[in-house]
């Protein structure tokens, strides 16, 4: 197939077109009238026939949420997460500021210093979700698969602000006791075969 | 310097005989890859990448000069090769963490590593165990030390501090096949690398220099951070604002980094001040004294009226020189319209003699500026605590013997060891105050062109000198000839026969001769060393560039006409070019732009000095100003330039400005009045905003303009003679130490220097006052109550009191001149 056609990506040149839509009505007498019609036209029952149609066969496919919940993929890109190393149960993050950098929407912020073992410390870490876009471009640049995307799509809450408090974010500890952190499969995970790409560097052992 | 043509690449480039091939290349916009030159500094050959090819012949374009003519390659198969070998040798253990690394991302190994497309590694070496190191203002991690030495370079070169130097790695030797297999540049610098780090001259745990920060400033890596930025900020978050610097004359062009403050807080906040290192080297002040705003969060209405009844009852506004030139302006401009007395004692001293000095040299400034003392090879210092008046005209007298091979004289009441450090080839003079007059007659005695001089002045030095006969021991060489009786083969007989042979030698021989020797009285009045003369004469051997640097000491003389008369003579009839360093930021623009007056009116406002009514910057006053920082305008420095500085952060208060549109003048914003500036005094009429403020590739310095030294009519060139009047006993002298200098570098966070009497530590050992006692000091003027602080930076028995604590208010123990008797007792 020829691609070409999609290399375009300038629709404002000629990408416009007008849309039919029926003058608004002005009389009175007119204004009545498409309220009746519109009132009496029998699209309501169409509707509601196949509803019952369907309730009668007993073929429903309905996921019934909120009891029933639809599987997510491990590449889904809802509300981050923080994940921990493995090895320590300590925080992945290292502070480079990279996702902050690199967010397109510029919903990171973070502050840092220095630590009582001359260690970089990330004081405070904030997303800003009501401006994040769940691109997920902060997970791929993160060079030490700390911060990722989860399946946690139900962000219904008097304040979006509820779901980024870095503590909240981050992978509970009773969790890495438990050996049940789960590793992001999407944005910035590391590819299979990425052993045969890596040269090795000499040493003097 | 004579114009040439060298080709680079195929590229005909025009540069100067004798320029490096580097430094010619690169005000070409031609690229050649170098990782331990500095600008303005003795090539360091560490890094050896910046190989090209000359004529057919590899060499080092930092260090080798350009020739008429000559053929440049800059990339072949040898050079390519030896350069990806170079750049993977720096690579080799050095840690994989870029991500935390201070530097972030402005990292010169980085950028040669992918510029130079090193993807894998070929050599390896065991790694020595190298701890990071907390040297006080200064932190170093020797891991990511590349070892270019650029640290070193600056410290020794510009700064003159020699704190840095490399010291033992004490890493096993390159293993020997590397000799064979590796290209042959590359394996020699590595063979270098691998065997120092860098360390303290002093050999101390801690760095005891003059904490200008520049070694951190030029450091590619991130081995060497200010301590007080690590792990604040990336580099990339910070948006840069170009200024200058507000807290001295020298005015060096810097960048204030700002960000929000925090999460919470989304106020901007300055982070570092960051300097364009290879054509401007900062002092401590201007890099770490950057947070010195008054934040004021709204406009105060009640306060802004009374200074406006303030104002229209006053008859004297009284002000500091650290205001920008539009200020300068906007208050001779309410002086011509109300009348106000304008009382500002520095500058109106510094206007007084550089009027006296126009009477005699026909120009309204000073001839030359610091850019010509870097590039001078015989510089004199008269009247001026270099290293804290002007720290840059310190780092151009450095730069000037290191690099220029050149020497100087110091000549000062107060003895400096950091002036001493800089090498033998600079002499101090540690003359009695008072006695600058006679320095002058001396420096005229010994380089003006006496058939040119006023014949009084001639006269007047002539008799200074003396014929005096003095025996001298001389050793001589005598040739003596012996005659010596040698046993030697005969080589027809065979035999051995006695022969006697004539020999010569070389015998040195004491005697004593009578010598007819000039003596030179003024020398004996200064004090000179003995070997004054001797030393002088080795000094100013091959020397053609010559500088005078004059400073505060003379505007404050009880004879400072006279003074600025002699000045004006030793620029006229010897080679000398003069500099003159203003006392304060901007007391150049303010001398050239106002009208002074000597004595306060009945009421009196202040603006960052105390008054019936207080303007201030630092916020302890009636009415809150906006700092340097914050303010937009146009600052005059000792180079004679009119250099633009923008506001780094917010201001939400009232500033003069809007006091002079209350009473009625019209501008929106003050660098309304840059165009305005007067013309007749040698400013242009420029807009602020088409002021530029960077330099160029080849280290052309693009900042607002140049003042025009206008010509003005003289007078007769008449001096006085000196009295021989010097003070002696105990003495004070007005000056700040290092990194300090006025009330706004006290408030800044990171220059903690505590405030009190300064003493040399030799003068602390040999009387009985110990670091922290509580003193009185008293001289006829008044007395203050201060601690004793040991400074190791400075010698002699003269104790300094600063100005950059206003509480002390010390200005008042003196009568003007910046020495004073005076008696220091405890309590």
């Amino acid at each position: 197939m020829n691609n070409e056609q999609f290399n375009d990506r300038n629709v404002s040149e000629n990408g416009y077109y007008l849309v039919d839509i029926q003058d608004y009505p002005t009389t009175g007498w007119d204004k009545f009238t498409r309220v009746v019609r519109r009132t009496l036209r029998g699209e309501l029952f169409v509707g509601l026939w196949v509803v019952l149609r369907e309730m009668i066969r007993f073929d429903i496919h309905t996921v019934k949420y909120p009891e029933e919940k639809m599987p997510i993929g491990p590449r889904y890109r809802a509300v981050h997460e923080m994940k921990r190393l493995w090895e320590s149960d300590a925080e992945r993050c290292i502070g480079c500021g990279l996702c902050e950098k690199i967010c397109i929407s510029n919903c990171i912020r973070m502050d840092t210093k220095i630590d009582a073992n001359s260690r970089k410390e990330v004081t405070e870490y904030s997303i800003n979700l009501g401006r994040c876009i769940f691109c997920g471009y902060c997970a791929e640049v993160c060079p030490e698969l700390a911060i990722t995307h989860g399946g946690e799509y139900e962000n219904a809450s008097d304040q979006r602000e509820h779901f980024i408090l870095y503590e909240d974010m981050l992978t509970p500890l009773d969790k890495m006791k438990a050996g049940t952190q789960l590793e992001f499969e999407g944005f910035g995970a590391i590819t299979p075969h990425e052993d045969e790409r890596v040269k090795k560097t000499p040493l003097a052992y | 310097m004579s114009k040439i043509t060298i080709n680079i690449d195929g590229v005909d480039v025009q540069t100067n005989e004798g320029e490096y091939i580097l430094n010619a290349a690169r005000a070409n916009n031609i690229f050649i890859p170098a990782i331990c030159y500095l600008t303005r500094c003795s090539p360091t050959l560490a890094c050896r990448i910046c190989l090209v090819e000359a004529d057919g012949k590899q060499v080092y374009a930092c260090n080798a000069k350009a020739k008429d003519g000559m053929q440049i390659t800059t990339s072949t198969e040898t050079i390519e090769a030896e350069k990806r070998a170079i750049m993977e040798v720096y690579d080799v253990n050095h840690p994989l963490q870029c991500g935390v690394c201070d530097q972030s991302g402005e990292c010169e190994l980085q950028n040669y590593t992918l510029e130079i497309g090193v993807d894998s590694q070929s050599y390896a070496i065991k790694d020595v165990a190298r701890e990071a190191k907390d040297w006080g203002h200064i932190h170093y991690d020797p891991g990511l030390c590349i070892v270019c030495e650029r640290c070193v370079t600056v410290c020794k070169d510009m700064i003159g501090d020699n704190s840095l130097k490399t010291v033992a790695r004490g890493a096993d030797a390159i293993d020997a096949e590397y000799k064979e297999t590796m290209p042959k540049d590359a394996y020699s610098m590595w063979n270098k690398l691998n065997k120092s780090v860098i360390g303290l001259t002093s050999g101390e745990e801690m760095l005891d220099c003059t904490s200008c920060g520049e070694c951190a400033a030029v450091c590619p890596v991130g081995a060497l951070v200010d301590t007080d930025f690590m792990y604040k900020s990336n580099a990339w978050e910070l948006k840069q604002i170009p200024a200058t610097c507000g807290h001295c004359s020298a005015g060096c062009q810097i960048s204030y980094d700002v960000k929000h403050t925090s999460i919470e807080n989304p106020e901007e906040k300055i982070y570092r001040v960051m300097n364009e290192w290879n054509y401007v080297s900062l002092c401590g002040a201007g890099r770490y004294g950057f947070d010195y705003q008054n934040e004021v969060k709204t406009k105060d209405e009640v306060a802004f009226t009374k200074a406006i009844e303030a104002f229209k009852k006053a008859d004297t506004i009284t002000f500091t020189s650290t205001i920008t030139n539009e200020e300068a302006y906007l208050l001779q401009a309410m002086k011509e319209k109300f009348g106000y007395k304008l009382v500002n004692n520095e500058a109106k001293a510094f206007q007084t003699f550089l009027k006296e000095y126009a009477q005699v040299s026909g120009t309204s400034l000073y001839g030359s500026d610091l850019k010509a003392v870097h590039n001078s090879n015989f510089v004199i210092s008269v009247g001026a605590a270099l290293k804290s008046d002007n720290p840059n005209a310190r780092y151009a007298l450095n730069n000037s013997m290191t690099v220029n091979k050149g020497a100087g004289i110091y000549f000062h009441p107060v003895s400096d060891p950091v002036i001493d450090g800089m090498g033998k080839s600079i002499m101090s003079v540690t003359h009695a105050p008072l006695q600058e007059e006679a320095v002058l007659y001396l420096i005229l005695d010994l380089f003006a062109d006496k058939s040119k001089l006023p014949g009084q002045v001639v006269e007047y030095i002539a008799s200074f000198h003396s014929q005096k006969t003095i025996t001298v021991e001389e050793t001589v060489k005598e040739k003596v000839v012996e005659i010596v009786k040698e046993m030697k083969l005969n080589e027809e007989t065979g035999e051995e026969e006695e022969v006697e042979v004539e020999k010569s030698s070389m015998v040195s021989k004491k005697i004593s001769k009578e010598v007819e020797v000039d003596e030179n009285r003024l020398l004996e009045i200064l004090g000179a060393d003995k070997k004054f003369e001797e030393d002088l004469e080795k000094n100013l051997k091959k020397k053609d560039a010559f500088a005078l640097i004059v400073g505060e000491d003379l505007y404050t003389h009880p004879n400072h006409k006279n003074l600025a008369r002699l000045v004006a003579l030793i620029e006229k009839y010897s080679d000398f070019e003069v500099t003159m360093i203003p006392p304060l930021t901007n007391s150049l623009g303010v001398a050239l732009l106002c009208e002074l007056d000597d004595a306060r009116g009945t009421y009196t406002i202040g603006y960052n000095t105390q008054a019936d009514f207080t303007l201030s910057a630092l916020g302890s006053g009636d009415l809150d100003m906006p700092a340097l920082n914050q303010q937009e305008g146009t600052l005059t420095s000792i180079n004679k330039r009119v250099n633009p500085t923008n506001a780094a952060l917010a201001y939400h208060g009232y500033e003069l400005n809007d006091i002079a549109n209350a009473l009625g003048f019209e501008a929106e914003h003050v660098i309304e009045y840059t165009a305005k500036l007067p013309v007749e005094k040698g400013f242009s009429a420029l807009e602020f905003d088409s002021l530029p403020n960077h330099y160029e590739n080849d280290g052309t310095e693009m900042r607002g303009y140049l003042l025009e030294n206008i010509a003005c009519e003289t007078s007769d060139e008449s001096v006085a003679a000196f009295a021989e009047e010097k003070l002696e006993g105990e003495l004070i002298y007005l000056a700040n130490p290092v990194r300090q200098f006025t009330p706004f570098t006290h408030k800044t966070t990171q220059l903690q220097e505590k405030s009190g009497v300064y003493m040399s530590e030799a003068f602390l050992k040999s009387s009985d006052f110990n670091e922290g006692d509580r003193v009185k000091i008293q001289t006829q003027n008044g007395e203050v109550v201060v601690d004793v602080i040991s400074d190791n930076k400075i010698a002699g028995n003269i104790a300094l009191l600063p100005t950059f604590d206003s509480k002390l208010n010390s200005e008042a123990l003196f009568s003007g001149y910046r020495f004073s008797s005076a008696s220091i007792q405890k309590v």
